[in-house]
């Protein structure tokens, strides 16, 4: 087990290296540090000095990869690459464009994250099975009919709409809870109850169809058979062996967004004001911070080879039927 | 010349991938085996129904992916001179719509405007009051007494029209029969019943589409069916122009994806060894980046190109244009690793089966052993997931312009709607319409292609078909 632990670690490394090649190209080499700039110190007529200022406070005036001034290992260490990318792998981020260090405020911002995404994320589960489960113990029927309808059409829903009419029912119309805002302990949940519903609202759809084939898979089993023939009642049969085997392959599969659920969500914190990760990168990406971009393009790379992980892991875990190698 | 042509690059595209499909239906009929799925689709009366609704839609798409710029007026001693707008089929077909614009915001098929204004009156006095429309029901004398009987006429008017349209839609097949291959009519009757088509499905959706859609000209002529905007530009044109954009990410994004998804994913699969390792690593590596942020990165920094080279654009709609197929293209560098790593296990799976194993036997080379066996294997596979994926791929280009990544701004979508209706719902009293059309138009499309997905994938994946 530790062994295949290691290898599995061991390869993730050249993943997270590629990433930070990708993201290195994306950032300076297609688009130069000139460019950006530019860009900041708005397009038309902007003078060589002011673009060279500009390159020194944000430390993109040196060269990219191969510093041929410098001596010794500042030949390679001396230059854009090491500052800016490969330094991300000590957790060294830098500083966002107004001036703060990005990884401070991904510690403090990870919080409100969380307090979305994991209630999300477990009260969702349930949601979806629940419904799952009762739309198989109906098959064949008018309700399981109507219940896939009923998915289908609540997965061609725009996220988008889920929000704007949650925030305009709820807390416009009716005045129920706040329309945004955040705060701390436990004032916070008047703040997070719309958020969490409308996302677990959205999520109904497509979650428990899929689940719905999941378990119409495993109803098709011999087991259930010899379940049934046992004499075991529809409702046991259901619960007690269907369920079971069936939450397997949706464990699993939920298992690799759980490291993600730290990034947030970037439409949902945004819409309500939720001072997260998600709000922080959308911030960046309208402001054109490329420093938070590129950060947390790498951080979000690097969860979700943890969640590759902890995926092969869980399912050596739960069906031991799968060998290591 | 009244006009000149104008190709831009998605139009370019579309057109190739209509070829494409073409080419493939022709293909597909010669085959049995190949047909009868499809006609398992067309059987189905979800499957027919939703394909009529998509067919609607592309239609209006393809209208207005024809471009072209009018010609100014002639001045003496010059040459024809054309204009910079570019304009497309269905705005000259829906010039009234495009041209009537208003000053600000009005409610669907209202008369008035939605803010006051000051008026001065004949005898100098000013008032507030909130002032008719141009043109949204202009040809009414006194629309508080006209409004609704004419709304009711033009409902009626439309409903007749559109039922006749079904009735002569659906009469058209059998007058075929009878005047050109000249069978009786009974006759013809009979063979078509034989086809086993959902009949009501397909008279209930023709009727549904034929009324709405007759409906909605007639109340157009009028009215602003659903209202205007900030600008006073109708909602409904807005609406029908984004349809082409949706259309365009969905389908040109799997256009772009499709080559890479292949090669690499079969290349994977067959050739195994270092070149499956380099393989997967290339897609685990590009599937772990957040989706979102690569696009934005790539946005980002594609916007900087546009800006620092003005001169490569010579109108407006060009530059929008080139920023949408930019999308499509980096949608598409992000969306193929999931087919990539299906067509891989597919392939792995194939290529032990006995018959490839005596193709290799007999000394067949790779080359043809992967497009004469393995291709075709791996068809019903690549069909499903692009089918799958547009719906999702039209929800992600409203998600991506309201991040900011999305369609150039200037461009009718409906992500630029939805993303506008947000400060509209603050209003008071709230500007609903907007959001109402788009959400209408946008759930038609996404809903018809869920289904339609769903039915071919029933059609095409002996293992979901009894599930």
């Amino acid at each position: 087990m530790i062994v295949y632990l290691l290898r599995r670690i061991l390869y993730a490394i050249p993943i997270l290296i590629g990433v930070n090649l990708i993201t290195f190209a994306l950032f300076f080499v297609v688009n130069t540090p000139d460019d950006m700039a530019r860009m900041h110190l708005g397009m038309k007529r902007v003078s060589a000095d002011a673009i060279g200022k500009w390159k020194m406070e944000h430390g993109y005036d040196k060269p990219l990869i191969y510093n041929d001034t410098a001596v010794g290992s500042g030949q390679l260490t001396d230059t854009i690459f090491y500052e800016k990318s490969a330094r991300m792998f000590a957790l060294d981020f830098g500083v966002s464009d107004d001036g703060r260090d990005i990884w401070n405020e991904i510690k403090v911002r990870a919080g409100p994250s969380l307090a979305i995404a994991v209630p999300v994320f477990v009260i969702g589960l349930l949601v979806n099975v629940t419904f799952a489960l009762l739309m198989v113990f109906f098959r064949a029927t008018y309700l399981d009919f109507w219940g896939v309808v009923l998915c289908v059409m609540l997965m061609s829903i725009s996220g988008l709409f889920y929000i704007i009419l949650g925030q305009f029912l709820v807390a416009k119309l009716w005045h129920w809870v706040p329309i945004s805002g955040f705060s701390t302990g436990i004032d916070a949940l008047r703040f997070l109850l719309l958020p969490v519903l409308v996302s677990i609202g959205a999520g109904i759809g497509s979650g428990a169809r899929w689940y719905r084939t999941i378990f119409l898979e495993e109803i098709g089993k011999d087991y259930v058979r010899t379940a049934r023939a046992k004499g075991l009642s529809e409702w046991r049969v259901l619960f007690r062996h269907v369920l079971q085997n069936g939450m397997i392959p949706i464990l699993t599969g939920a298992v690799v967004v759980l490291p993600l659920l730290f990034m947030g969500s970037l439409i949902t914190e945004s819409f309500f004001g939720i001072p997260g990760l998600g709000s922080y990168t959308i911030d960046a990406i309208q402001s054109q911070d490329f420093a938070i971009v590129r950060a947390m393009v790498f951080i979000g790379s690097a969860l979700y080879i943890v969640g590759l992980l902890l995926t092969d892991i869980s399912y050596t875990l739960a069906d031991p039927r799968v060998r290591l190698q | 010349m009244m006009f000149k042509p104008v190709m831009l690059w998605t139009d370019v595209l579309i057109f190739v991938l209509l070829a494409v499909i073409l080419m493939f239906t022709v293909y597909v009929r010669r085959h049995a085996h190949l047909r009868a799925p499809w006609r398992g689709v067309m059987r189905s009366p979800t499957g027919l129904a939703s394909a009529m609704v998509l067919a609607v839609f592309v239609v209006v798409g393809l209208l207005d992916s024809i471009h072209y710029r009018p010609a100014l007026p002639l001045q003496p001693g010059q040459s024809v001179q054309y204009g910079v707008e570019v304009l497309s089929v269905l705005d000259s077909l829906l010039s009234d719509l495009r041209t009537h614009t208003e000053k600000t915001y009005s409610a669907p098929l209202a008369t008035h405007l939605y803010a006051k204004e000051t008026t001065i009156l004949a005898d100098g006095r000013a008032i507030r009051i909130y002032p008719r429309l141009k043109y949204g029901g202009a040809q009414l004398a006194d629309p508080r007494l006209g409004w609704a009987a004419d709304i009711r006429m033009r409902v009626a008017l439309g409903s007749v029209k559109g039922l006749v349209l079904a009735g002569v839609l659906l009469l058209l097949p059998l007058l075929w029969r009878t005047l050109r291959l000249r069978v009786a009519l009974a006759q013809a009757r009979q063979q078509l019943a034989a086809r086993a088509l959902p009949w009501r499905a397909l008279v209930f959706i023709l009727m549904v589409l034929a009324v709405s859609g007759c409906v909605m000209l007639e109340l157009a002529a009028g009215y602003h069916v659903f209202g205007t905007d900030k600008v006073g530009q109708d909602v409904l044109f807005s609406t029908l122009k984004s349809i082409r954009t949706g259309l365009v990410i969905g389908t040109l994004t799997t256009l772009v994806m499709l080559p890479f998804a292949l090669l690499l994913g079969i290349m994977a699969g067959y050739f195994r060894g270092w070149v499956d390792d380099a393989i997967q690593y290339l897609y685990t590596t590009l599937n772990s980046i957040p989706g979102v942020l690569l696009i934005a990165a790539a946005v980002l920094i594609m916007q900087i190109y546009i800006e620092a080279h003005p001169d490569v654009f010579d109108t407006a709609a060009a530059r929008t244009d080139f920023r949408l197929l930019f999308l499509c293209l980096i949608l598409g560098v992000t969306s193929w690793t999931g087919l990539c790593r299906l067509l891989r296990g597919e392939t792995l799976k194939l290529r032990e089966l006995e018959y490839i194993q005596a193709a290799t036997a007999f000394g067949v080379s790779d080359w043809r052993i992967i497009t004469r066996h393995i291709l075709p294997n791996l068809q019903h596979l690549v069909l499903i997931s692009v089918v799958m994926d547009f719906s999702g791929l039209v929800l992600a280009e409203a998600v991506l312009s309201y991040v900011g990544v999305g369609v150039d701004p200037a461009m009718h979508s409906w992500g630029n709607m939805i993303n506008s209706a947000r400060l509209e719902m603050a209003r008071e009293p709230v500007v609903w319409w907007q959001l109402s059309a788009a959400f209408v138009f946008m759930f038609a499309l996404v809903l018809a292609a869920n289904l339609f997905a769903d039915s071919v994938r029933d059609a095409f994946d002996p293992r979901g078909k009894r599930a």
